[in-house]
């Protein structure tokens, strides 16, 4: 691109996509970002240079051709877009809405060097919703069927995208698992409102027509072990289970009625649609005053779905200060805008209940910051005697994820790490056991939709290797 | 989709139902259960595999109707379908030849003791059975648990049939006539496996429970049946359902299993007014 052009277009000012405004927004479970219009997604693709080395494609996990597909979409090819986006992402609608990109390809994107970075993942969202709104879902042809069948454990990211890329290569796949719908966290955990449930659904309908088999309820280790899903024709296993098992911080008082993980609490409310009781049968507690304890994404995401169920107060507890964080910026600006209030250097010790077992109030405590820890941020510290109680009658713990252990208990000769996660190897995928691969969050404990994707991609190719080999 | 092959009523709100479930007939041990849901709008709730037939595919469950998801489940007929049926979840039961087995089964809790009684039987017990309920028409499953018990015993709360009084009654005098005992099993309301368990304390008989807290997924992922053992939180539908009686906190269950009395008692409200009436009429009692 000849320099003056650059500089023409490094002048057009970066689209804000317009949003339900918050005072509404906190009372119902409809997207909160709207979407670019076709005329914004021109304007906002138009901001991007065409770097001939371009450092944002470096900063995707699973390196999408980002100029590529931009420059598309400023051609207004909107559906041809789309159809790029998919030789790398099988799941772009999904990620330009969850992946954290402000510290992904955003970060490094050189028109944001000056001003503010092109919309990567905003023009990623709109071309795969325009493919999928106007029914221009193209389902590639399928070579030949190669006789080799492989088994994909967990519908997250990883084992979808697994499913996927074998399909496409001629191998007969089927996808098992534990719930009743595909998805993983993409289903049971992240929000309505911040991942519509039809996207999600809408992608697995895709791959089904690809010709992926969905098996639904079958809990693996339990129903069928690894052994036998091998002996009993599946030529490799992909291990994709997630990272499934929550955490509690074992203070007194946590098994209180009110007392809830995220998991159990993001559950009712996504899977089980508890906020439309009793149109839908199970129950979860509203609460008066709910407070949320950590300060990740699965705490935001527990604290914006209780604000949405009408409760005078939500208050986040955090141990360290807002700047270290993990949630994304983004999603920690929507919710001190639809009201989220924040108790920063702040621990719990103590859930209280009243004489029914009911939680009334939470016992906390004020934290300093010590010197730095392995992570690099400062330690905090318990201020003795600073202890104060906070009345709440719903309490969400949201302070991390362990693995399953149903896999593990089934599967004697798989490698464990010291916190239950699945040993594998990064580049490859596998395991030490002949014909398993694993990735996602069971290898990586807590990590990103996109991680676990390119997870995903590589094992994909790997156990291509191997089914086209028979080396292991 | 989990077709019901046959329903059979068994006492005033319990209801067996055979169902089509080829995979899980096949690997059900005693002791497991299965989660299921009935339809789109349906909760998650789990229910004991009382039996199974792998040539058949089939599993037996029996379901007692204490709030809208039984209800809607007892009042389905044969042909019908479930649409979720997840399983088989949780551990089987330890079973070996502990000498003499006691089974206290109560009032549902008889369904969970059948195929308990079963293994051990096969296992090489003597087995010796209490069944209670609170009155005569709610006493199920005699006759299988007579198939596979060396003694039975039953005892109604009202004296209509068997003993006059508690399993609890029962179980002490066997105690006190110093008839050595490896093991019990007992299954049944809360407070009454509360109460088995106080009774063989002093004694030191080991006593397994099999607990019934709120569950959701059933796979270890929520967190919702998470019941204190020995002062540690453990996950009762990968963990159990069965444990130690000795080391349950059985007062912490039973105020979380009333977490959302309010919620059940308006759906069972709603459930009766829109439909109930209508399946009450079809079922012709
Ligand atoms: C509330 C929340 C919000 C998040 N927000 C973001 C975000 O904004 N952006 C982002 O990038 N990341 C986010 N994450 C992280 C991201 O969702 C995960 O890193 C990602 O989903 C991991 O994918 P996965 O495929 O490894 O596992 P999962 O998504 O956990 O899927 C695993 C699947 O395996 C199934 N399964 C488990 N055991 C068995 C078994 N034995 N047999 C059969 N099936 C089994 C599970 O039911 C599940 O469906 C969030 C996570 C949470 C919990
Ligand atoms: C491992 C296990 C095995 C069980 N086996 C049997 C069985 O063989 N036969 C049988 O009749 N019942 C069994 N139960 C109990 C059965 O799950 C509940 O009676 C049922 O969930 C009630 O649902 P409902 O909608 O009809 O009633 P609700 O009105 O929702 O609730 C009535 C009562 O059931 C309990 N309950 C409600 N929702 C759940 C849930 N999701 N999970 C567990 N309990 C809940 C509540 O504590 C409440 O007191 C078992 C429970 C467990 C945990
Ligand atoms: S997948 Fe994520 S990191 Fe990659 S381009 Fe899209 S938004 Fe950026
Ligand atoms: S770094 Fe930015 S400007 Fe350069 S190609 Fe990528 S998106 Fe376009
Ligand atoms: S029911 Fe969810 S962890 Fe046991």
């Amino acid at each position: 691109m000849d320099p003056k052009e650059a500089k023409e277009r490094m002048k057009i000012p970066r689209q804000d996509m317009p949003e339900q405004d918050p005072g509404e927004r906190v009372r119902n479970f409809y997207e909160v970002a709207y979407g670019y219009t076709p005329e914004q997604a021109v304007t906002e693709a138009r901001r991007c240079i065409q770097c001939k080395t371009p450092l944002c494609a470096a900063g995707c996990p699973v390196g999408i051709d980002i100029p590529w597909f931009v420059r598309l979409i400023a051609e207004g090819k909107f559906v041809e877009a789309a159809w790029k986006l998919k030789e790398t992402n099988g799941l772009p609608a999904v990620c330009g809405r969850v992946c954290p990109q402000e510290d992904q390809c955003e970060k490094v994107c050189v028109t944001g060097k000056r001003g503010k970075p092109v919309s990567i993942g905003r023009l990623e969202r709109f071309a795969a919703d325009y493919e999928r709104e106007h029914g221009e879902t193209a389902i590639p042809e399928i070579p030949r069927r190669t006789g080799k069948k492989v088994a994909v454990i967990g519908g997250g990211p990883a084992g979808l995208t697994v499913a996927g890329d074998l399909v496409k290569r001629g191998h007969g796949v089927t996808v098992f698992e534990a719930l009743h719908t595909p998805g993983g966290v993409l289903v049971y955990g992240i929000p309505e409102f911040r991942l519509p449930k039809n996207i999600v659904a809408a992608e697995v309908e895709y791959l089904r027509r690809m010709g992926v088999e969905m098996e639904c309820n079958a809990v693996i280790g339990k129903l069928e072990t690894i052994d036998e899903l091998l002996s009993g024709g599946f030529d490799a296993v992909f291990i994709g289970t997630g990272a499934g098992l929550p955490y509690f911080m074992n203070i007194p008082g946590e098994n209180l009625v009110g007392v809830y993980s995220a998991n159990e609490y993001l559950t009712r409310v996504n899977l089980m649609r508890a906020y439309e009781f009793p149109e839908y049968d199970t129950p979860v507690i509203r609460g008066r005053r709910v407070v949320v304890v950590g300060g990740g994404n699965t705490a935001m995401d527990s604290a914006r779905t209780a604000l949405r169920l009408c409760p005078e107060e939500v208050t986040m507890i955090y141990r360290r200060s807002m700047e270290e964080m993990p949630a994304r910026v983004e999603e920690i600006h929507h919710g001190a805008e639809e009201g989220l209030k924040f108790q920063f250097l702040t621990n719990p010790v103590r859930f209280v209940g009243d004489d029914e077992g009911r939680l009334k109030a939470v016992e906390c405590v004020r934290m300093g910051l010590g010197s730095p820890d392995e992570s690099g941020r400062r330690r905090p510290v318990p201020a003795e005697g600073s202890e104060f109680c906070m009345d709440c009658d719903v309490a969400i713990i949201a302070v991390g994820n362990g693995a399953n252990p149903l896999i593990p208990q089934t599967t004697p000769d798989l490698k464990l790490t010291k916190w239950n996660n699945i040993v594998a190897d990064g580049e490859t995928g596998r395991t030490g056991k002949k014909g398993v691969f694993a990735g996602g969050d069971i290898v990586r404990g807590g990590a990103t939709v996109i991680l676990a994707m390119g997870d995903g991609r590589r094992a994909a190719n790997s156990i291509h290797e191997y089914l086209t080999t028979g080396v292991w | 989709m989990f077709e019901i092959k046959e329903k059979k009523k068994l006492a005033h709100l319990v209801t067996l139902l055979r169902v089509k479930a080829p995979r899980i007939a096949e690997k059900r041990k005693a002791g497991q259960f299965v989660v299921l849901r009935l339809n789109e709008h349906g909760e998650r709730i789990p229910l004991t595999i009382a039996d199974s037939d792998p040539v058949e595919g089939t599993i037996t469950i029996i379901v007692q109707e204490v709030g809208k998801t039984t209800a809607l489940l007892s009042n389905k007929l044969e042909g019908d379908a479930i649409l979720d049926v997840v399983g088989p979840l949780g551990r089987p039961t330890h079973i070996e030849n502990y000498g003499t087995a006691v089974c206290v089964g109560g009032g549902i809790g008889t369904a969970v003791t059948y195929p308990i009684g079963r293994a051990l039987k096969e296992a090489g017990c003597k087995v010796v059975s209490v069944i209670g309920s609170r009155t005569k028409d709610l006493l199920i499953l005699e006759d299988e648990m007579r198939s596979v018990s060396d003694e039975l015993f039953i005892t109604t709360d009202d004296g209509s049939y068997g003993h006059h009084g508690f399993v609890t009654n029962v179980l002490e005098e066997f105690i006190a006539g110093k008839r050595k005992i490896g093991m019990v099993i007992a299954v049944g309301p809360v407070p009454m496996m509360r109460a088995v368990a106080q009774v063989t304390r002093p004694h030191g008989i080991l006593t397994m429970v099999s607990l019934n807290p709120i569950m959701v997924d059933g796979t270890g992922m929520c967190g919702s049946c998470r019941v204190t053992i020995a002062g540690q939180n453990r996950f009762v539908c990968v963990d159990g359902p069965e444990f130690n009686g000795h080391e349950v906190d059985f007062n912490e269950l039973i105020r979380r299993n009333r977490s959302y009395l309010k919620e059940e008692r308006m759906a069972m409200e709603e459930f009766v007014y829109h439909e109930g009436a209508r399946c009450y009429e079809r079922r012709g009692d």
